[in-house]
């Protein structure tokens, strides 16, 4: 790059640094605040004092919700949600992507099953009609509901086709000489080849998983059985009445305990932290992969 | 001419992922019918009464549905427009910017939200926004009186727009940071030579090597003109801004689930559903045919 030296040119180096540094600080100051509260004393967050620190520093939220059998109950009915749904979700995606990365002459009837596939990630039927089959399946109440409901992430379904259609024929050809059947194929040639691309799906299906809450909402009947954001959408969000005054929804924000909220929403954001430096690894392939092609 | 033996294990391994596809994506499309039918739980999908178009004749005189209709599609296609230029000028800055090291922490940081539920991020914006909360006290600081930010209907859609921009934007912006690479280094030397300055090059080389991608990904988000984004929405709205927030989705869900009227909100939902499936056809087949977009 040809590099320049004059004084404005400085000055908006200077302003840009500046700019973007404020960018990215609003982007985590929010979630900065909700640690700070989580770990304030109760009257100084409920009368609004903590800004950028704790005020009044102590655990006790902490100390609170680690004898707390609800919230771990909800935490753990998520983690098995999230490893059923991801080891399901890997599985069948692979399965569906392989054959359908076959040529037509290798495959004929491939192309109807790939516009079925799309046609199912375009249409859909709408909440009620699923929500009606979901309950004649007898689902309700199970963790399959909760593993299944979202039904087949087609999406996932395309990056890996695409990666799987992007491998070298050589290798494929190389191994057919040899005599290996589909399923060897698969299983000792494409998977490992495709690990960038496995890995991104994995880390979606992961977060998908433990961020849903709206299929623990309608398909759990009681909160003993809600994942972990259903249990904490249903302490957060103001409860659902038909008519309101200004000052009753005031009212009843200011009810909520903040401190113990703020600690549980944070112990909630905790995993996705922990992978969050893996997904960056991988994500930006993984949505690249998608884009236009030569 | 090969491997015709092959396509018995190929169907083998479709099996589990079309079971699936059938039981939870294609069964309940089904279910369809019930926005033709005086739908009745007791009696079911067999013996309920057709009624024709009646629910959606009576939809339209609704006048609840003309609202949520233009709820939705105010926030959405300013979420489209937001979603569009906020990202691309935070790329055009990010590509501008010389030092490697603070890039990569800046996108590691704006990238981080998009990870993040609604649920959560409502949990903390409520508490942000709250009448107590830290926006009001810096508000305070210029002399503005507090606002009670949720119970207001004038302010909640560009409240909706404006935290699902600020959510989404670092992660949108990838998209344009990977064609910004593709770029041809060439051509900045060039213009530099030539004399251009900083502001004429981002203007007459950056811009053009990227209108194909701005372009495209204006016309992929046509599908997205009637989904206003349900989680958020629904996590964040009272009935204080129904007036301006409630859209089709969360409308649905009340009327649905919550009242029970199964049939209105089933063609609600097919409306929402025919005309979403038509604007993505429709941008795709422009997508491909002006920039060679595939899928797959």
């Amino acid at each position: 790059m040809v590099k320049e030296q004059s004084y404005v040119s400085k000055l908006f180096d200077i302003a840009l640094l500046v700019v973007l540094i404020v960018i990215a600080l609003v982007c985590v100051m929010p979630i900065w605040y909700t640690l700070a509260v989580s770990l304030s004393d109760k009257a100084a967050a409920a009368a609004g004092s903590v800004r950028l620190w704790p005020v009044g520093f102590n655990w006790n939220s902490y100390q609170t919700i680690m004898t707390d059998s609800k919230f771990f109950n909800s935490f753990g009915i998520s983690l098995q949600r999230v490893v059923l749904g991801s080891v399901i979700n890997f599985a069948v995606t692979v399965l569906l992507a392989y054959p359908l990365s076959k040529s037509v002459r290798d495959f004929r009837l491939r192309n109807v099953f790939m516009w079925l596939l799309v046609f199912c990630m375009l249409f859909n039927g709408g909440l009620i009609p699923w929500y009606m089959v979901m309950k004649n399946y007898g689902l309700m109440d199970t963790i399959w509901a909760l593993v299944l409901a979202g039904g087949v992430q087609v999406f996932h379904v395309i990056l890996v086709v695409n990666f799987f259609r992007n491998l070298p024929k050589e290798l494929e050809e190389a191994a057919l000489v040899d005599g290996a059947g589909p399923w060897y194929m698969l299983v000792r040639l494409f998977v490992p080849l495709a690990v960038p691309v496995l890995a991104t799906i994995t880390l979606f299906s992961i977060v998908y998983h433990w961020n849903e809450f709206f299929h623990g909402l309608v398909l759990m009947s009681s909160a003993e059985k809600y994942p972990l954001q259903t249990y904490i959408q249903q302490l957060v969000v103001v409860i659902d009445t038909t008519s309101m005054t200004e000052d009753e929804y005031k009212k009843l924000s200011e009810l909520s305990n903040q401190t113990l909220n703020a600690a549980k929403i944070f112990i909630a954001m905790i995993p996705v932290l922990v992978i969050y430096p893996f997904l960056q690894r991988f994500f930006i392939h993984g949505i690249t992969l998608g884009s236009v092609k030569e | 001419m090969r491997n015709r033996s092959f396509e018995k294990h190929y169907y083998l391994m479709l099996l589990p992922g079309l079971i699936w596809l059938v039981l939870i994506n294609i069964v309940p499309m089904s279910g369809i019918v019930m926005a033709f039918q005086d739908f009745n739980p007791g009696a079911g999908i067999w013996k309920s009464e057709w009624i024709g178009l009646e629910n959606f004749e009576y939809m339209f005189v609704l006048s609840d549905s003309k609202t949520v209709l233009f709820n939705t599609i105010y926030i959405a296609v300013l979420k489209i427009i937001g979603n569009l230029i906020v990202p691309l000028v935070f790329a055009l800055m990010l590509n501008e910017l010389r030092m490697q090291i603070v890039k990569r922490w800046v996108q590691t940081i704006v990238y981080l939200p998009h990870f993040l539920s609604w649920v959560i991020l409502s949990g903390i914006l409520l508490d942000v926004f709250a009448f107590k909360g830290p926006v009001n006290s810096l508000l305070g600081a210029f002399g503005i009186e507090p606002v009670l930010f949720f119970a207001r209907a004038d302010l909640f859609p560009y409240i909706i727009v404006g935290s699902d921009v600020w959510k989404e934007f670092g992660f949108n912006t990838i998209i344009y940071l990977a064609a910004l690479t593709s770029i041809n280094p060439a051509l900045y030397e060039a213009a530099a030579i030539d004399g251009a300055t900083r502001m004429k090059r981002l203007w007459h080389v950056t811009l053009p090597g990227i209108t194909t991608t701005i372009v495209l990904l204006a016309v992929l988000s046509l599908g997205n003109v009637l989904n206003a984004g349900f989680d958020q929405i629904f996590n964040l709205y009272n009935p204080l801004v129904y007036s301006t927030g409630d859209i089709i989705d969360t409308w649905v869900y009340r009327s649905g689930l919550l009242n029970l009227q199964f049939s209105l909100a089933t063609a609600m939902g097919l409306l929402k559903s025919v005309v979403s499936f038509v604007l993505i056809v429709v941008s795709y087949l422009l997508a491909s045919k002006f920039a060679n977009y595939r899928i797959f």
